[in-house]
């Protein structure tokens, strides 16, 4: 994997104002830069932004503030009110909807860019040829999307986004409108098709799983505003912040208060939980793990409780555990049993701190969601 | 086999009610009966009096009439008009609904709500309204040229071909406006996007991608406008009578006219009447044909705003066009009726010194002229409430029960949309002047009447077939399961849930019905006007004056229903 940066965000901001709820800052300040060949994914809620900044890398919005490079090439700036139009930005996309053309046929849909680059009749058939094999649609040629399932009309839609060759493909949630088996198999051919032809990917999705699954690093995004990139192994170990370790797999949250040197559940002390605090914890403050990550023990030196109630899952059991006055979930193997009512002790290995959740965030996200 | 077993669900509950017949049968015996009765005899005495003389089979009447000189030209005429408003009236609807739908142009709503305002008004408004302007050396636009410039010949004749093509246009291009501007909008905008990052330039979009996805769309605008200027009157009655320009609709009516509704002058307008259903019946199988490539799926994905293009240099010169379009088609000729009516006399200055109340006072003082505003209102009420139940009725019958036969059903139905008003009302007076059973309600609103729920039903009927089928058959299944009776289910479950469907249905025919022509100049008797009759027999008698003053009158009372019907639909949104 060279070095080269295939897409540079700088300051990139953008700023909607609507009749109703006055200026919205969808995108604040990005800053980015997405190595060539890398898989690059766009993670978070809805109205974090994401979309947002992949239709202004392809040219569909302009910037409020900022600018854009793909491949070293200036695409957009808002100082020099610059936009390459999408059409010559050479850029590949892929959309939640498909949005394969249904008045053609397969082979005109994948031979459309090729057409419009006024490439020779004899290169397109042979191209288009390629591009269908890739996307395990050959013989495919004449029949109209119509007639086609959801998944084959997205390999119609990344048969058209390879046939040009480009350095940079943007998907848009391509996975989203696909059944749950057929997504895992897309997800695999889209790696497959990035090995061979050594396209850059970003990745825009709200499923942390897929994006944890396809990239080699993420952008975790909310409010329009970033709050941490990085691999998803360290995303998932290392979460900076509440939001993203809620975001990223399953968490298990007790709101606590610090007292004497000692951690107390928020608003029941008759018994300290025996962790660690760390250095700069406020008096009220977010105990954050996995529910894999808390040991349920029979009996033993942990924080004494009882368990509320066990749900079989598939691979694992699953218990809710009252700490004070709050519900704790936790996972196990189907090898530990507690019968519901049974006394227990927990202990929780290594937890991450976060200060409590603020009030006018939540109110900043409610407003955002009407929208 | 559960995707059939659901479709059926409302056969299957019938079948449950037992083997007597139920409100099921009822419903569909009297569907096909009425059905009988309002459509299918109408149609049949046309043909049979076309055809057949004193029971026999007679060619002789029909090859006469058809090749006499005069209709053969007003065929030809209607064609003309007809291909020439088709044309015009698309390419200035798509034009209009590609700025307002796709590019940054200012005041795009209200332009919007203007551009649907000819569709309001009877297009013979206009033709009254631009014959004031422009008619000969009487037009007050040519008497104001001729005099300025000093020209000898009035500069523009609104008499012509040519005249009767503008007005028609002005009021026809809505139907492809709307149709387009509807389908732009449910567009998936990332089907124009693929194309930009296929690399396509906006032009090419345009070509490329988005007429071809709106071409069901246009062609459907374009049926409808073709349809409706083949069997037009208003437009070509008032613009044409006076230089002896006439199509087929206007041809039958002069003959009817003519002979004073003797049955020779009614047999000759039925053999016309058959070439017109013929004209109209080749435009709808090449329509047919033309609608058969293709019609797709296009509304899809998440609803985002498509990029709007910018029209930069020309987006001020072009607001410019669209204000000018919006001032000549719209607001001149219902000023033009408005500063008429207030004329003491046809012909004199527009000035203040000229203009008082008195044609409204004469309006409001004749007895005729009341009689005729109070028929409308009753003749569009009734017809409105008729249809809307008998709509429902056939609706529930071609969704629900489905019996044998109903396809035919569903034409019968449908059928009398696409055949022109003028032959409507001649089978209309063949059926019902005492030919059958010794009926006769000629010269009384009660043809008028049948006509009108003929002509009608089929709205109503679709807006009820929409909402039903959006009405899943399982909620009635689940008041069954309630321990609700087959009627019961129908009263307190499907019946509401359709209820805002009745509503529009019923307004669909009402507002249409208020300022028909067409059928009711046939069928009107002495007491027995309609408001479009009687403007359109003030002005015939050379009250133009007052005859503005009915039309403004009846342009008060649309735009009030217009705004009731508006407010209505809207609190349903809001439910």
């Amino acid at each position: 994997m060279s070095e080269n940066i295939a897409v540079a965000l700088r300051h990139v901001t953008k700023r909607f104002t609507t009749r109703t709820m006055g200026t919205i800052t969808a995108v604040d300040d990005f800053n980015l830069e997405i190595r060539e060949g890398e898989c690059f994914s766009f993670l978070g809620p809805s109205g974090c932004g994401k979309t947002t900044t992949l239709r202004m890398i392809a040219g569909f919005e302009d910037l409020s503030e900022g600018e854009i490079e793909l491949c070293g090439r200036l695409v957009s700036s808002s100082a020099k009110n610059l936009y390459i139009p999408p059409e010559e930005r050479d850029l590949g996309m892929v959309f939640q909807a498909f949005a394969v053309w249904p008045h053609m046929n397969i082979f005109d849909n994948v031979a459309f860019p090729l057409k419009i680059r006024k490439v020779a009749k004899k290169e397109i058939a042979a191209r288009v040829k390629d591009a269908l094999k890739h996307c395990s649609l050959d013989g495919l040629e004449d029949v109209y999307p119509g007639e086609l399932s959801g998944g084959q009309q997205q390999r119609i839609a990344l048969a058209r986004a390879i046939v040009t060759n480009p350095k940079v493909m943007l998907l848009d949630e391509p996975l989203s409108n696909l059944d749950p088996k057929l997504r895992e198999t897309m997800r695999f051919e889209i790696k497959e098709l990035q090995r061979q032809f050594g396209f850059t990917i970003i990745f825009v999705t709200h499923d942390q799983s897929e994006a944890m699954a396809i990239s080699d690093r993420m952008m975790v995004c909310d409010m329009g505003k970033i709050v941490q990139i990085d691999t998803p192994e360290a995303l998932y170990n290392h979460p900076n912040s509440r939001f993203v370790h809620n975001f990223l797999g399953e968490s298990t949250f007790i709101n606590v208060e610090v007292r004497d040197g000692q951690v107390f559940p928020k608003g029941d002390n008759t018994q300290p939980i025996g962790l660690p605090i760390p250095e700069n914890a406020g008096p009220e403050m977010v105990v954050a793990t996995r529910p894999n990550a808390i040991r349920l023990i029979k009996d033993g030196p942990g924080f004494r409780t009882r368990v509320e109630k066990r749900i079989f899952l598939t691979d694992k059991t699953e218990y809710l555990v009252s700490v004070g006055k709050q519900l704790v979930k936790i996972q196990t193997p189907h090898r530990v049993v507690f019968a519901p009512g049974e006394e227990c002790a927990i202990e929780i290995a290594a937890p991450s701190w976060y200060p409590p959740e603020d009030a006018a965030a939540e109110a900043e996200r409610a407003r955002r969601n009407i929208i | 086999m559960s995707f059939l077993r659901k479709r059926r669900g409302g056969a299957d509950l019938a079948a449950m009610e037992g083997r007597h017949i139920g409100v099921d049968g009822l419903m569909t015996g009297l569907s096909f009966i009425l059905l009988f009765i309002i459509v299918v005899i109408p149609i049949f005495m046309i043909v049979y009096n076309a055809f057949f003389y004193e029971g026999k089979f007679d060619l002789s009447l029909f090859t006469s009439v058809i090749f006499e000189k005069e209709n053969l030209k007003a065929m030809g005429n209607t064609v003309i008009i007809a291909l020439a408003v088709t044309v015009f009236g698309t390419i200035m609807g798509l034009f209009y609904a590609w700025l307002l739908g796709r590019s940054d142009i200012p005041a795009k709503g209200f332009m919007r709500a203007l551009f649907t305002i000819p569709y309001m008004f009877p297009p013979f408004f206009g033709a009254m309204a631009w014959d004031l302007l422009f008619s000969g050396r009487a037009g007050y636009i040519n008497r104001w040229l001729m005099s300025t410039f000093g020209l000898r010949q009035p500069p523009v004749n609104i008499n012509s071909l040519g005249g009767i093509i503008f007005v028609e246009c002005s009021y026809y291009f809505p139907f492809v406006f709307m149709q387009v501007v509807s389908a732009l909008e449910r567009m998936d905008p990332t089907l124009e996007e693929s194309a930009r990052i296929a690399g396509a330039r906006q032009s090419q979009v345009i070509w490329k991608i988005t007429l071809p996805l709106v071409k069901p769309a246009i062609s459907a605008g374009a049926l409808l406008i073709l349809i409706s200027s083949l069997a037009h009157f208003g437009v070509p009655s008032i613009l044409g009578f006076s230089k002896n320009i006439y199509t087929l609709p206007t041809m039958i009516y002069a003959l009817i006219n003519k002979s004073g509704g003797s049955f020779e002058g009614i047999r000759q307008g039925t053999a016309l009447s058959i070439l017109l259903v013929a004209v109209v019946a080749i435009a709808l199988v090449v329509q047919k044909y033309v609608l058969s490539s293709g019609s797709y799926d296009i509304i899809k994905g998440k609803s985002m705003r498509p990029t709007l293009i910018k029209l930069r240099g020309a987006k001020y010169p072009l607001l410019l066009l669209a204000s000018l379009t919006l001032l000549v088609i719209v607001v001149v000729p219902l000023v033009m009726i408005f500063l008429v009516a207030l004329v003491k006399a046809y012909g004199l200055p527009l000035t203040w010194a000229n203009f008082s109340f008195s044609n409204y006072v004469k309006v409001f003082e004749s007895p005729a002229t009341m009689d005729s505003i109070k028929n409308s209102l009753f003749l569009s009420v009734t017809a409105g409430i008729v249809c809307m139940f008998l709509g429902v009725m056939i609706a529930y019958v071609i969704n629900r029960i489905r019996p044998r036969g109903k396809g035919l059903l569903e034409i019968l139905s449908i059928l009398p949309y696409s055949i022109p008003g003028t032959v409507l009302a001649i089978g209309v007076i063949l059926s019902w002047s005492g030919s059958l059973a010794g009926i006769n309600l000629y010269n009384t609103i009660w043809i008028i009447l049948v006509a009108y729920m003929a002509r009608y039903l089929s709205f109503s009927m679709k807006s009820a077939s929409a909402s039903l089928q959006q009405v899943n058959a399982s909620l009635e299944e689940a008041s069954r399961a309630c321990g609700a009776t087959h009627t019961e289910s129908l009263k307190d479950i499907t019946l509401p849930l359709i209820k805002p469907a009745m509503v529009s249905g019923f307004f669909l025919i009402f507002l249409p019905a208020m300022r028909e022509l067409t059928t009711s100049v046939l069928l009107y008797g002495p007491y027995s006007r309609t408001l479009g009759v009687q403007i359109f027999a003030l002005r015939d008698a050379g009250m133009i004056p007052q005859a503005s003053a009915l039309a403004s009158v009846a342009i008060v009372i649309i735009i009030v229903c217009n705004a009731i019907v508006t407010e209505i639909t809207k609190d349903r949104k809001g439910a």
